[in-house]
């Protein structure tokens, strides 16, 4: 079975986002846990095109398929942003994230500690940034 | 939708934290802990007993300002949180680095 919702670049779409996934992953082998967890990668990856690859322009969108095929989740994520690659971002350290009182980079460590595999790929202007996560069946 | 309440206890200033923090809405939270530090609060407890969902937007509101209360020795801890949100700050290591603990009694006590 296959899920789609399509949001708008501003930050207040990220709980229609939520709700969206909410009625999605509702698949029995998921726990609470799980299901909070995977809405959390897959915002943080919207909230990050958003913000940096399309400066909150509500004008923009964002597309998110969500597959369900044997053994595994996939999170679709495409866009025809400023290309934003997860897999060249270094995990910051966290003291040094402390130290720096900054706010951002935790988003990404969710993303990269949560998800099994990720992937990207970028052509003829179209990102795709695919979330895949594994599950015992 | 999040809502935060502040009011003083056992000489904590409390920011209670109901519905969700994401990217739109961290900065009241922010604005909230910044406030608390400029009055000079040297006490503040976060009840996160409402806290149905955290991304990292507000898990870096936080991080943000653990030094400033280690500068200034003000007292931060947190409380309250669910078996899932309390997840998502061990996935970060952010139990390590803040004082978390599981109810108002244990928090006020120890």
């Amino acid at each position: 079975m296959e899920h789609r919702i399509t949001i708008y670049c501003q930050t207040t779409a990220l709980a229609e986002l939520r709700d969206f996934l909410r009625r999605t992953l509702t698949m029995p082998f998921l726990s609470e846990n799980d299901k909070l967890q995977l809405t959390l990668a897959v915002e943080e990856v919207c909230a990050n095109l958003i913000i940096h690859s399309h400066g909150c322009n509500p004008k923009d969108h964002i597309d998110l398929e969500v597959k369900e095929s044997p053994g595994k989740l996939i999170f679709e994520i495409t866009d025809q942003g400023k290309a934003f690659n997860l897999l060249d971002y270094e995990i910051p350290d966290l003291i040094k994230v402390k130290g720096e009182k900054r706010k951002g980079g935790l988003g990404i460590i969710l993303v990269k500690k949560i998800m099994d595999e990720i992937e990207f790929e970028s052509t003829k202007g179209t990102n795709t940034c695919r979330l895949i996560k594994w599950f015992q069946s | 939708m999040l809502n935060i309440k502040g009011l003083e206890e056992n000489g904590y200033h409390v920011l209670i934290l109901q519905g969700e923090v994401d990217a739109s809405n961290s900065v009241l939270l922010d604005e909230s802990i910044q406030k608390l530090i400029a009055d000079g609060n040297k006490a503040i407890l976060i009840d996160g007993q409402g806290l149905e969902y955290i991304s990292s937007a507000g898990l870096g509101v936080f991080m943000s300002y653990l030094e400033d209360f280690q500068e200034k020795n003000i007292d931060f801890r947190i409380f309250g949180l669910s078996e899932k949100v309390f997840e998502v700050f061990k996935i970060l290591g952010l139990n390590q680095l803040m004082a978390i603990f599981p109810d108002k009694q244990t928090a006020l006590s120890d």
